[in-house]
């Protein structure tokens, strides 16, 4: 029981970072009804936004690992991946956005794989060790929770949690709330009506990019600070592995993607927990196939009907 | 159109007969050069008529390449003593060893070509490409077929004639399947599905088709590869292997069969001069990585060429039209 617990905490904090990057795929889906390919390379892009500004971050915040140094390395990257999401949509996408979807998909996986092989050139093909910006150590559970206790919970996945959660409520706010994400709603649900309606099609199109990659840095920064290294490819499984988790949620539904990178997230670790961890890509993947030939439209999707 | 093919076909495999037997007098790192060309040709032939000439954009060729080694591979290990070891025993059993890998890649483009029918543009390439990750990772959990380790010990049964004879079969297949009355139904649903559709054309049986024939040719070339390297492992058919093929075809342009050839052969020797360009000494030492590694080039070819040529270098309007 204690196992299956641990495994679910596990599981919900790969999945919160699925969910982030997640997020970007289906916003970007919904208004453009394209996957961005490259999207996996943009949360790469935010590890190593966060690698190159941690040292000067962090010496302005009082040297050594902090909350609130993590913090301004967090908003950093978000900022540098929102601008670099925004400048890969205008230089790439836009001049295609008339032509046929499988144009525009060749040249998003040109995109990454320009990123990760510009990567490769830029900082060095080799894993870099990413540096501490807070200390990532195990939580004391009291031993008046009883076997409880015996779970293991660290610094860095409560952050996790605690930065997802915060992320999600604050883009929930954002399309529900403001002009912009009404916008991005309207876009999403008829292009031809909102841009008649008054809506700056390019506007809401950079915005659109330009939050779901700021997600996508932010997932970077959390995911290295649990783990020892980074490297330029890293963001070619994960990202793959968040697209699914978009197409089982629905995609271009903002709620579906952040489900779908839970359950991938906690499928993923209970595959690695109790039956072997070599099937987990192969599984995942299998799940996307299922999902496709069951229910296209995803969990929370729903049917769009093809018009001739 | 039909007889004139047939008289390029018998050319191509006397010509390669020919060639073959002055292989000897060729020098080992041009022949290297020379056989990767002819698998390479085999692979973007064959994934021409499935992206190419039926629209269904694949991305996961290498897997059916690796389902075609690894099944012509571990058919030569288990059986290939049992037709001995006299030159027609081991060509007899090389030859089995060829269909049966690609065989093998048809049943899995069977497989890959059922969901194909519910899917279209860009899921389909995410299938596709899942099933090279599945495809993959199957084999580096199958003991029997060295897992993570690889499997060797092939002999080197692929020469020239056999690459380049195989090759010449793909391109004849392909082009004559699709330049038939029969075959017009591959371009139909290209070109509209809902209008073939309409027309009568039963699209499912052709998309299928489509998969399974041009896993067929990969499966081949798989096996070629395997009896030509002596060794395969499971990372050697991942996902940036298809993106390989992908790129000749797309260079050479969707449903052109010539520029799609020119295009693996450019593609096979660009490398090797990239390679030979880093090694040059007046070259700055800043420019050596982006010569290594072709991939900067390649991925930079794909997103200028969408931008301004979508069609490839030497296709038709192939990728015009819907705006979808």
């Amino acid at each position: 029981m204690i196992e299956f617990l641990q495994q679910l905490i596990n599981g919900l904090a790969q999945g919160s970072i699925y969910a982030l990057i997640a997020l970007g795929y289906t916003m970007v889906f919904g208004v453009l009804r394209f996957i961005n390919f490259a999207h996996g390379d943009v949360f790469m892009l935010g590890a190593f936004a966060g690698l190159y500004t941690a040292p000067s971050l962090l010496k302005l915040c009082g040297g050594g690992p902090s909350f609130p140094g993590a913090a301004a390395v967090l908003l950093a990257a978000m900022l540098i991946c929102a601008v670099i999401g925004i400048l890969i949509e205008k230089l790439c996408y836009r001049p295609l956005r008339d032509r046929p979807r499988l144009t525009v998909l060749i040249t998003a996986i040109g995109v990454s794989l320009f990123l990760e092989n510009a990567g490769q050139y830029a900082f060095g093909a080799d894993p870099q060790s990413f540096p501490e910006i807070i200390t990532d150590r195990a939580l004391e559970i009291p031993e008046s929770w009883g076997a409880l206790s015996a779970l293991t919970l660290t610094v860095g996945q409560l952050l996790v949690f605690g930065v997802t959660f915060f992320l999600l409520i604050g883009l929930r706010a954002i399309v529900r709330h403001t002009r912009t994400g009404m916008a991005m709603r309207a876009l999403s649900f008829n292009p031809v009506a909102a841009s008649l309606m008054g809506v700056n099609t390019d506007v809401v199109i950079s915005f659109t990019f330009g939050l779901g990659s700021a997600l996508a840095g932010a997932a970077g920064i959390l995911t290295s600070i649990q783990q020892p290294s980074i490297d330029p490819l890293m963001g070619i499984n994960i990202g793959l592995k968040a697209f699914v988790a978009a197409v089982l949620g629905g995609i271009g539904n903002i709620p579906g993607a952040a489900l779908g990178g839970i359950l991938i997230g906690l499928l993923e670790a209970l595959v690695v927990g109790y039956i072997n961890p070599s099937y987990r890509d192969a599984i995942v993947f299998g799940v996307l196939i299922l999902i496709l030939l069951v229910k296209p439209s995803g969990l929370l999707g729903k049917p769009e009907r093809e018009k001739v | 159109m039909i007889e004139r093919t047939k008289i390029l076909l018998l050319v191509a495999v006397l010509a390669s007969a020919a060639i073959s037997l002055f292989a000897g007098q060729i020098n080992p790192y041009y022949y290297d050069i020379l056989i990767s060309i002819g698998i390479n040709i085999i692979l973007a032939t064959s994934l021409n008529l499935v992206n190419g000439y039926t629209g269904q954009f694949s991305l996961g060729h290498a897997g059916f390449m690796a389902a075609g080694a690894y099944g012509s591979a571990w058919l030569s290990l288990a059986f290939g003593y049992v037709l001995g070891t006299s030159a027609a025993g081991t060509t007899t059993m090389f030859v089995l060893a060829l269909t049966t890998g690609g065989l093998i890649a048809a049943l899995a483009g069977l497989a890959v070509g059922i969901p194909s029918l519910r899917l279209r543009g860009d899921y389909l390439a995410i299938v596709t490409l899942g099933f090279n990750e599945i495809i993959k990772g199957v084999i580096q959990n199958a003991e029997p077929l060295g897992a993570q380790r690889g499997l060797g010990g092939m002999g080197q049964h692929t020469n020239f004639f056999w690459t380049f004879a195989l090759a010449a079969l793909t391109v004849y297949v392909v082009l004559n399947l699709v330049h038939s009355t029969y075959g017009s139904g591959f371009l139909a649903v290209r070109d509209d599905e809902i209008a073939a559709e309409a027309m009568g054309i039963n699209t499912t049986k052709y998309k299928v088709l489509a998969f399974v024939i041009g896993a067929f040719f990969a499966g081949v070339a798989g096996g070629l590869y395997a009896h030509f390297k002596q060794f395969i492992h499971p990372e050697g058919f991942n996902f940036l292997r298809s993106v390989d093929i992908v790129v000749m075809v797309i260079l050479g342009g969707m449903g052109s069969t010539a520029g799609v050839i020119l295009a693996a052969i450019l593609l096979t020797i660009l490398p090797e001069g990239l390679r030979a360009l880093a090694h040059q000494p007046w070259l700055p030492d800043s420019l050596r990585p982006i010569a290594e590694n072709r991939m900067i080039l390649y991925s930079l070819l794909l997103i200028i060429l969408m931008i301004t040529r979508p069609q490839g270098l030497f296709g038709g309007p192939g990728l015009k039209r819907r705006k979808a």
